[in-house]
């Protein structure tokens, strides 16, 4: 209990004095986890849109691959990174390893295939004759989509705060393709593993204050903005 | 109107946060034309043990490393087996780790060149302080034995790691299967602080060098130094250069000039103080 206390002092202590080292992991923090969520959601809402809409053979079992992919262990997703990102591995020479763009990599990996499946849902819960009607009323393709789209804008909401929870909290495939260097790829999760293992369980408490306030701050505002649109 | 307003809020704010995240990468291709003028440093891949990272010694080297010369080093702190995985398969530049007999093997197999020994510390068996095996003050050997008859916990790393390999070492100098313990012997698969912790909170015992325990210390106060000073108990770190002429991608310029830092002189006095302000005494020592 005291060591709680403690923690929590230390975060705000840490945030007012400006401590340079946790201001900059945390704006890393969130300048990966939202690169990684803006990519998920821009392929993720047209993919799950086709996905949901589009009549095509073999459709069921890519339904299937994107519902084991929101399950997909971001441990794995770390790992597989790194076999492609070695220097003796295909895409070596770009020497990513190591870098924030691995981090991100990891993190779309895992976050897209839950945007992608929960928009997916959304769209196929539209009443087909919702989609007769639009246009039966001469809508053009991107007209109906536009509709569409505004039906279940609370659900791809939803996907999109999924995504977001699963990003933000990531460590192990963070650790492993980032590598936790100091300065470059440290991010919040990651520093709180290594003061774990450092003994610094106070410091490793007032980072993960740091982290809980940052995600709920987010989540909160994506919340407010669903639940206020369902209200108007 | 209300909803106008806040959506006109949401997208100042994500704009905000856009250009946030563009400025901070439209920052480094400002910064890295700048860099280039006076030689951008380019990037050195460390591969070495959690130990020298944990202990913060690291964080003392490294700046001083990079001040003097134009390398960005890249730490990887993982456990000595998956350091020197790294440098077979060329993923590393430099390797800092404390394996002697696996460390051989690499020179041997010509994936690790130039390499030196750098410093050493100790390794010693902590326990409870109640001491269940009565263990203190024994030899290695004798205290293994010990704990072997009285079945007491035994925590082990069990990932590969410098520890790990040395534990092992230890029980087959000692002649005993640490397996006969049976569900008393704990394979930890974790680091060094975290296996601690464990050991710890189960009443067990544990293999661990001497900086991890000093600086989890604080969080353990019913854990206790039993064995130590034993010559086989040595803990030797070496650092050494992946070989450029088996991997090309490596890095060599940038991994000799880390190699000579590290046995220079001014780094051994860097190394020889470290830990005498927060501990009181020295975390690593030099062959002298």
């Amino acid at each position: 209990m005291e060591l709680l206390l403690e923690g929590l002092k230390k975060a705000i202590e840490m945030i007012l004095s400006g401590n340079r080292e946790i201001i900059e992991i945390t704006l890393l923090t969130l300048r990966v986890s939202i690169t990684a969520v803006l990519i998920s959601t821009l392929i993720g809402i047209p993919a799950g849109m086709f996905l949901g809409l589009a009549r095509f053979p073999g459709r069921k079992f890519i339904h299937a691959v994107v519902n084991i992919g929101m399950g997909l262990p971001p441990v794995v997703a770390g790992l597989w990174i790194t076999l492609f990102l070695w220097r003796s591995g295909p895409l070596g020479d770009l020497a990513w390893l190591y870098t924030p763009t691995a981090i991100i990599m990891a993190q779309i990996l895992v976050s897209l295939p839950i945007v992608t499946a929960l928009t997916s849902t959304a769209f196929q819960q539209i009443n087909p004759k919702l989609i007769l009607q639009v246009k039966a009323l001469g809508a053009t393709k991107l007209q109906l989509y536009w509709i569409l789209m505004k039906e279940v804008k609370l659900a791809i909401l939803a996907a999109i705060i999924a995504g977001f929870g699963r990003v933000i909290a990531e460590v192990g495939a963070a650790m492993m393709v980032g590598g936790n260097i100091s300065g470059e790829t440290r991010i919040l999760t990651t520093s709180i593993v290594m003061e774990v293992s450092k003994g610094n369980f106070d410091v490793a408490l007032a980072l993960s204050f740091i982290l809980m306030t940052l995600a709920f701050i987010i989540t909160f505002t994506l919340t407010y903005l669903q639940q206020r649109k369902r209200s108007q | 109107m209300k909803l106008k307003k806040l959506l006109s809020i949401l997208l100042v704010f994500l704009l905000a946060l856009v250009t946030g995240c563009s400025d901070s990468s439209s920052d480094s291709t400002v910064k890295e034309p700048e860099k280039a003028s006076k030689e951008k440093p380019t990037d050195l891949i460390l591969a070495t043990t959690t130990s020298t990272q944990d202990s913060g010694l690291l964080d003392v080297l490294i700046p001083e490393f990079e001040k003097n010369n134009n390398y960005n080093v890249k730490t990887i702190a993982v456990g000595t087996g998956q350091a020197l995985e790294m440098g077979t398969r060329g993923e590393a530049d430099v390797l800092l780790v404390h394996a002697p007999a696996a460390e051989e093997e690499l020179v041997k197999s010509g994936d690790a060149i130039n390499r030196q020994k750098v410093m050493y510390n100790d390794f010693i068996v902590v326990g409870p302080a109640e001491d269940p095996a009565e263990i203190k003050g024994l030899s290695v050997p004798e205290a293994l034995a010990k704990i072997t008859e009285s079945k007491a916990s035994f925590v082990s790393r069990g990932d590969d790691s410098g520890t790990h390999k040395k534990e092992l070492e230890l029980w087959k100098k000692s002649s005993l299967d640490p397996k006969s313990l049976g569900d008393a012997y704990i394979e930890s698969g974790q680091g060094m602080g975290a296996t601690l912790k464990i050991a710890s909170e189960k009443k067990g015992y544990t293999l661990t060098d001497r900086a991890t325990y000093l600086a989890q210390k604080k969080n353990m106060p019913d854990t206790e130094i039993l064995v130590e000073g034993d010559e086989s108990l040595l803990n030797i770190y070496h650092v050494m250069q992946v070989n450029d002429g088996k991997h090309e991608k490596v890095n060599a310029d940038g991994a000799k000039a880390f190699v000579e830092f590290m046995i220079a002189g001014e780094t051994k006095n860097i190394i020889k103080e470290f830990g005498m302000d927060e501990y009181g005494e020295a975390l690593f020592f030099l062959f002298e």
